[in-house]
């Protein structure tokens, strides 16, 4: 047998620029690609209450021309450079990802920074860029199961951080130009803007070109956002559909918080595989579902555990009860067996990562939103090492799955499950 | 990176891209089997059998393989498409013989009745969920339209008639007929040991009877015609056209992939600019697939219903112009941009290159490599993608509609 393989001992640097922005490069010789996540502080929780859909209208626009390129030259040039991109919407950031060969990297880099900085907003393409969001807010209508999710993250959270970043049809309907441009100018700043690069690059010359690129941009004060209660949706919408599905949401703890990795452990033992506990006794036990899956989500303050399951209308309230229990059980404790399937399934996902300068990007930048520093993989690794059963089942002990919320769609309403049964 | 390969007295062969410095290894058996090789009572069965290999054998039972798959770390699933049938699993090298030892035994399942009875339903689910969703069911329907009673035809999940009508001994004497080791192959990449790997292999499958298979390879005649389904319950109206194109065995297949990249790429395509940059279109795009013996343009259109008459004239006049007019150099210079970087960002984990190797293997016995791939994506030229052009015009073909429209308005 060959040696064990371990995470191979990469560094993070970060820089801070003057105005507050961050840069977070993770160098490897390993791979001939590089890629970058770029997050600016617009998320959908800055979305004005009547212009739900904002940020991302204003992620469409800011890609209709920057800098010296108008919309199609922008486009053209970053697919000659053979930049595979994407653009997402989050609670608090929108993030631009792109990746490419490592040699382009740089010219990549100065096109995001006219992206950024220097989006022409072309009035005359802001009907084109209403339609493109109205166009998704009427997908969504066709797909049962993101709709379900979407009404269940409503339910769970408060407002504004259960929003879908897609917003409403009315909220982009009613944006002009002028909010494009006030919401640019509010949330598109350095500070609070996080650059996280990985790959094969230096490191000096990355700093330096970046901040050719953004040390001169102007920091400005960062939009107040508070929560509210959560919206009044229904538990259930009657949908005709052939399933129903069922969604089962539970507070959480997040990212920052020191009982994170216990947290997300726990959730590991209920979905992570096909010998978790969900897979096992929904799906392989019973037969009840095709997809059936838990996962936490975290935001930097909150974060929720998100089930859901699709089933079809006459297995539908089995599917919720059997559901519900395994969410109860879990408060009961995970064996030592589960946690050590797990821990495997975690240290290969790490290890594999390394393999993706795309996903390191994402999750290095996303570290510092979080931590204001980079775990390395390998620190990583060693704490999971050393988590036990008893860690897991301490923290379960004390915050055991409540304080539940639900959501339905499909033909027909259930009957819900009660939390002290 | 270095290409191996091995053949066992049973016909089984054994292929490896071999590379010492990747972190893990992809490793999977590759079936020459699925939809097309069905007939109308076994309609489904190659994916219902795909979900059984994983219900345990006379070792195993289904908790054990999916206990002892999660115990490796492993990364693993598999899948079924109309001439294939899948099962692969993503771990790090030491884990290479327990990770062979669990691949090989599942590929000799139990088949056995509970197990089979309690799968049928997630199946069920399965169809029903895929039902529920867009298209609703017209990507199996355009390809009937299309194809007629070819096997390519026929639809990978079948119907919940055709699943439940299924018995266990009917799927026993599929398996009997398809699994046979000279109709799959262990395909790997990554960090493997290949010695090892031919050793692994040869203990546990050396001793599997071969028998003869056999697969009906006709040539397609297609049929042009337009069919619009009402579905009052949908929000946006789907436009799916299925066109003739390269088959794999082609050597016009990456001119027909870069022609696909610049008319309907998701993005920077002329699909783009007229029909998603202006937000006429959710999305709009078209892509190359490939099978044996049979090739095919796909597009994908959906939008709001009022505009669905416009915008497919729209598709309907790019596709007239490319095939009248041509492409430009600027074009192909930036799709092939496109196409490579991709290849080079996609060969980086070695399950993608598990797939590439082994989806080269099984469409045409060849190894090509990430180079190999590269330099005849350079290759290509304008006349090239003229010659596609000629030879598979981008008129005609099999369009199927459906969304709110009851009918479709006249133009």
């Amino acid at each position: 047998m060959p040696p064990v393989t371990q995470v191979q001992q990469r560094q993070a640097h970060v820089h801070q620029f003057d105005n507050g922005m961050v840069l977070v490069g993770e160098p490897t010789e390993a791979v001939e690609s590089a890629a970058f996540s770029l997050l600016v502080p617009a998320g959908y929780s800055t979305d004005p209450s009547d212009r739900l859909g904002l940020s991302s209208l204003l992620c469409d626009m800011v890609l209709r021309g920057a800098g010296p390129r108008d919309s199609r030259a922008l486009i053209n040039d970053l697919e000659v450079l053979g930049v595979e991109r994407g653009e997402s919407v989050g609670a608090s950031q929108t993030s631009f990802s792109a990746a490419t060969v490592s040699s382009n990297l740089l010219d990549a880099l100065n096109i995001y920074a006219d992206i950024v900085r220097r989006p022409a907003l072309p009035s005359e393409q802001l009907d084109a860029g209403k339609l493109v969001c109205l166009q998704e807010l009427r997908g969504a209508e066709d797909e049962p199961g993101q709709k379900l999710m979407m009404r269940l993250r409503r339910r769970a959270y408060p407002s504004p951080w259960g929003r879908s970043s897609i917003g409403t049809a009315a909220g982009i309907q009613a944006s002009t130009s002028d909010d494009v441009a006030r919401h640019f100018a509010l949330c598109y700043r350095p500070n609070g803007t996080i650059l996280g690069v990985a790959g094969n690059f230096e490191w000096q010359p990355l700093v330096d070109q970046v901040e050719g690129l953004f040390a001169d941009w102007s920091a400005t004060e960062a939009l107040p956002v508070s929560d509210a209660d959560a919206t009044a949706d229904d538990v259930h919408e009657d949908y005709q559909s052939n399933q129903c599905h069922i969604g089962i949401a539970f507070p959480s703890v997040p990212y920052r918080d020191p009982d994170y990795l216990r947290a997300w452990a726990a959730v590991g033992v209920l979905s992570s595989g096909m010998s978790s506990r969900l897979f096992t006794e929904v799906r392989e036990k019973r037969g009840l579902c095709y997809t059936v899956s838990a996962s936490l989500q975290t935001q930097l303050d909150r974060a929720r555990v998100l089930c859901y399951a699709g089933t079809t209308a006459e297995r539908a309230q089995e599917t919720l009860d059997v559901t519900f229990m395994e969410l109860l059980k879990l408060g009961k404790g995970v064996s030592a067996d589960e946690l050590n399937r797990l821990k495997a399934r975690i240290k290969s996902g790490l290890i594999m990562q390394q393999e993706s300068t795309s996903a390191r990007s994402g999750s290095i930048a996303r570290d510092y939103y979080h931590l204001g520093r980079v775990r390395t993989l390998e620190e990583l690794g060693q704490r999971i090492d050393d988590l036990t059963s008893d860690h897991i089942n301490d923290y379960l002990t004390a915050h055991p799955p409540s304080d539940f919320t639900f959501a339905t769609l499909g033909p027909a309403a259930l009957k819900l499950p009660q939390e002290n049964p | 990176m270095n290409f191996r390969t091995h053949t066992l007295e049973n016909g089984l062969e054994i292929v490896a891209e071999c590379n010492a410095g990747a972190h893990s290894q992809g490793v999977g058996f590759f079936v020459r089997t699925g939809a097309r090789d069905e007939t109308d009572e076994l309609a489904g069965v190659s994916h219902f059998l795909e979900h059984m290999v994983f219900k345990g054998t006379p070792r195993r039972t289904a908790d054990d393989v999916n206990r002892e798959f999660d115990e490796l770390g492993a990364h693993y699933n598999a899948f079924t498409s109309e001439e294939s049938t899948v099962y692969y699993a993503a771990v790090l090298p030491e884990y290479q013989e327990p990770t062979i030892d669990l691949l090989a035994d599942i590929m000799r399942p139990s088949l056995r009745e509970d197990d089979f009875n309690m799968e049928k339903k997630v199946i069920v689910e399965e169809i029903q969920m895929y039902a529920d969703q867009p298209p609703f069911g017209m990507d199996d329907k355009i390809k009937e339209l299309h194809y007629g009673n070819h096997p390519l035809a026929r639809s990978v999940l079948g119907t919940v008639d055709t699943i439940e009508a299924l018995s266990a001994e009917q799927m026993r004497g599929y398996f009997q007929s398809r699994y046979s080791p000279s109709n799959l192959f262990v395909g790997a990449a990554g960090n493997v040991d290949f010695e090892a790997l031919v050793r692994q292999i040869t203990e546990r499958c050396g001793d599997w009877p071969a028998c003869n298979t056999t697969r009906d390879v006709p040539p397609a005649a297609s049929k042009s015609s337009f069919h619009c389904i009402a579905r009052e319950s949908a929000t946006q109206q789907y436009i799916l056209q299925l066109l003739d194109a390269p088959s794999s065995e082609s050597e016009d297949r990456y001119a027909a992939k870069l022609l696909a990249t610049m008319l309907g790429d998701d993005s920077g395509s002329r699909m783009y600019w007229e029909l998603i940059d202006p937000g006429l279109a959710e999305s709009a795009s078209l892509g190359h697939y490939e099978y044996l013996g049979v090739g095919m343009y796909f597009l994908w259109m959906s939008c709001e219903p009022a505009d669905a008459a416009s915008n497919y004239a729209r598709v309907q006049e790019l596709e007239q112009q490319a095939q009248a007019e041509g492409f430009t150099e600027e074009e192909l210079r930036q799709a092939k941009s496109k196409v490579k970087a991709r290849v080079v960002l996609g060969s980086e984990r070695p399950r993608n290159r598990l797939f590439n190797v082994g989806g080269n293997w099984m469409q045409r016995r060849e190894y090509r490599s990430v180079a190999d791939d590269l330099n005849t994506v350079d290759a290509v030229t304008l006349d090239d993608v003229q010659r596609v052009l000629s030879a598979y015009p981008l008129t005609g073909g099999t369009t199927v509609t459906i969304g709110p429209l009851q009918d479709w308005p006249a133009s």
